[in-house]
């Protein structure tokens, strides 16, 4: 009898989310739908995706790099802080927390002046003879900028699967006669797949749709879909096309989402 | 292999701490820019806090961060245990409603909500809607999720009997759940609180496209300053927010070791008694 009244204390949130999360994405459908002027049905916005696949190709190619060079650099950073004793990892924990709480925009602005043809990285590079390099407006500085931005994102979830991990079941293993590698490979890769999952995705949907980051870092060449997108809103002002193309990448991001939770048993995904 | 994991390790967070080094240096430069550092000064902090428009974002952002954790905090704890008590198939329903700001990019959410503002304007005949309570909405929004999956997990290690034990004794059951669930789960409801605090400080995505020209939180007026050359002053801004939010951080990593402890010479004692 209890439980009957207590789903009711769910009401307000029930009522919230109904207004807030499924209203707004009608409300994005209904834009996408709909002509810019007249506001009568057209498959006009979306139909215009094609003048965009470039932009979707190269924004879903520059987050995949960036998603796959986090999860390399990630893995034996977490690995490392899930060997260290507990108030280390604490303290590393929160190393790795503080950046994320601090402003990305004015970090994202200190590797730019890094990278100039004068900046700090270049004058290093003169002081042993090499250089300059052209550093900044190129792919790889923006893939550099989603790195440094998202790489705490692949290591917390990392860290907290590996923390976790079963010590007896790596202890087991080598007394049955498996080497270090065959442990890491059929032990602990294994077991920590929710973690990598929950990091992927954690790095690659702010990633494929950041634009900020490609903004500063990037050149027109590098411009992503993101950026496209804000244009529609804050200055070309064409919602409907902007709506369109929020409704294309939603999709395509609950896709991948869908695809990669196949490989994981476990229906549940971990977040933070 | 350990050795390498070890200076690689370093390495990282050396790359993760360079930017951040450097910005809060310029903050005591003299010089113009990243780039030019020199003649040590605190004149930038002086520049600073006379400055009154960056002073009425920070604290318009504190407003934001207090009242929408606040709200979500509330909200968030009695949807959980609503959701806790529901059946399975409706639980995975709300489950993966409450998933979707947390899955969808802060792009979307924010577009979303910008066009139902909008959509909501034009229907009643506000001009500007763009403002504090646009905002407001829009962090309690994206800050519920975090509170719920705080929260949900621990209910879950909740035991039941617990509960049954005070109805049986009479207990009504609005006061077995004060007395008992709430002291149990107060630990997640707080760290639930204190991310969706964090969360709605640093927004800038979804904040950005909900605001307009009448109420900016610090990210977004910081966003318009990164369109030109940067003043001093926003570096001087970054360090004494980086030292703000490394004391919270201690002062949390203090408290949670205390209580580590305590639970620690808890479980001992009694073995010692023996």
């Amino acid at each position: 009898m209890h439980n009957n009244k207590a789903r009711f204390l769910a009401a307000p949130y029930l009522l919230w989310m109904a207004m807030f999360i499924i209203v707004p994405l009608a409300v994005v459908l209904f834009f996408a739908l709909t002509d810019p002027s007249t506001g009568q049905f057209t498959l006009g916005n979306l139909s215009r995706m094609g003048n965009h696949l470039q932009t979707f190709g190269d924004s879903i190619w520059l987050a995949l790099v960036a998603t796959v060079v986090c999860l390399f650099v990630g893995y034996p950073v977490a690995y490392a802080i899930s060997k260290a004793s507990d108030s280390q990892q604490r303290l590393l924990v929160m190393l790795l927390m503080l950046p994320m709480c601090m402003s990305f925009l004015l970090r994202t602005i200190a590797w730019v002046a890094m990278l100039e043809d004068t900046g700090l990285i270049n004058r290093l590079f003169n002081a042993i003879g090499f250089g300059p390099f052209r550093l900044i407006r190129t792919p790889g500085a923006v893939v550099l900028g989603m790195v440094y931005n998202y790489l705490p994102y692949m290591i917390l979830p990392l860290h907290s699967v590996l923390a976790k991990l079963d010590k007896h079941l790596i202890e087991s293993a080598q007394d049955l006669g498996c080497n270090s590698k065959n442990v890491l490979a059929k032990v602990i890769l294994p077991l920590s797949l929710p973690g990598i999952i929950a990091g992927v995705t954690m790095v690659f949907v702010p990633a494929v749709s950041t634009f900020y980051i490609s903004q500063k870092l990037g050149s027109s060449g590098t411009r992503l879909i993101g950026d496209v997108i804000e244009e529609q809103f804050k200055q070309a002002y064409n919602p409907n096309l902007g709506a369109a193309l929020s409704l294309v990448l939603m999709i395509l991001i609950f896709l991948c989402m869908w695809i990669m939770n196949r490989f994981t048993d476990s229906d549940e995904v971990l977040l933070v | 292999m350990k050795k390498f994991n070890k200076i690689f390790t370093i390495i990282v967070f050396v790359f993760l701490y360079a930017p951040i080094v450097l910005l809060i240096i310029a903050s005591f430069s003299g010089g113009r820019g990243l780039n030019d550092l020199r003649d040590f000064s605190f004149h930038q902090y002086r520049e600073l806090f006379r400055d009154r428009g960056l002073m009425q974002s920070m604290l318009n952002s504190l407003l934001i961060a207090v009242l929408s954790s606040l709200i979500a905090t509330v909200l968030g704890t009695m949807a959980a245990v609503g959701i806790h008590s529901m059946g399975k198939k409706m639980r995975s329903v709300v489950m993966s409603v409450t998933n979707i700001p947390m899955i969808n990019p802060d792009i979307v959410t924010g577009i979303s909500l910008a066009l139902l503002f909008v959509f909501f304007g034009r229907m009643f005949r506000i001009n500007n809607i763009m403002g504090v309570f646009t905002i407001l909405i829009a962090h309690i929004t994206f800050n519920l999720p975090y509170v719920i999956l705080s929260v949900m997990p621990k209910l879950r290690q909740l035991n039941k009997h617990l509960t049954e034990a005070a109805l049986d004794l009479g207990c009504p059951p609005a006061k077995a759940f004060f007395k008992v669930v709430l002291p149990e789960i107060m630990p997640s409801i707080i760290s639930g609180g204190l991310m969706a605090f964090t969360m709605s400080l640093d927004d800038f995505v979804i904040s950005y496209f909900v605001s307009g020209a009448t109420f900016e939180t610090l990210p977004v007026q910081i966003y318009t300053y990164t369109k030109k050359p940067l003043p001093g002053r926003i570096y001087a801004l970054f360090a004494v927010l980086f030292t703000l939010i490394l004391l919270v951080m201690l002062l949390m990593n203090l408290l949670q070791l205390r209580e580590t402890q305590r639970r620690n010479r808890k479980l001992v004692m009694p073995t010692n008694d023996l």
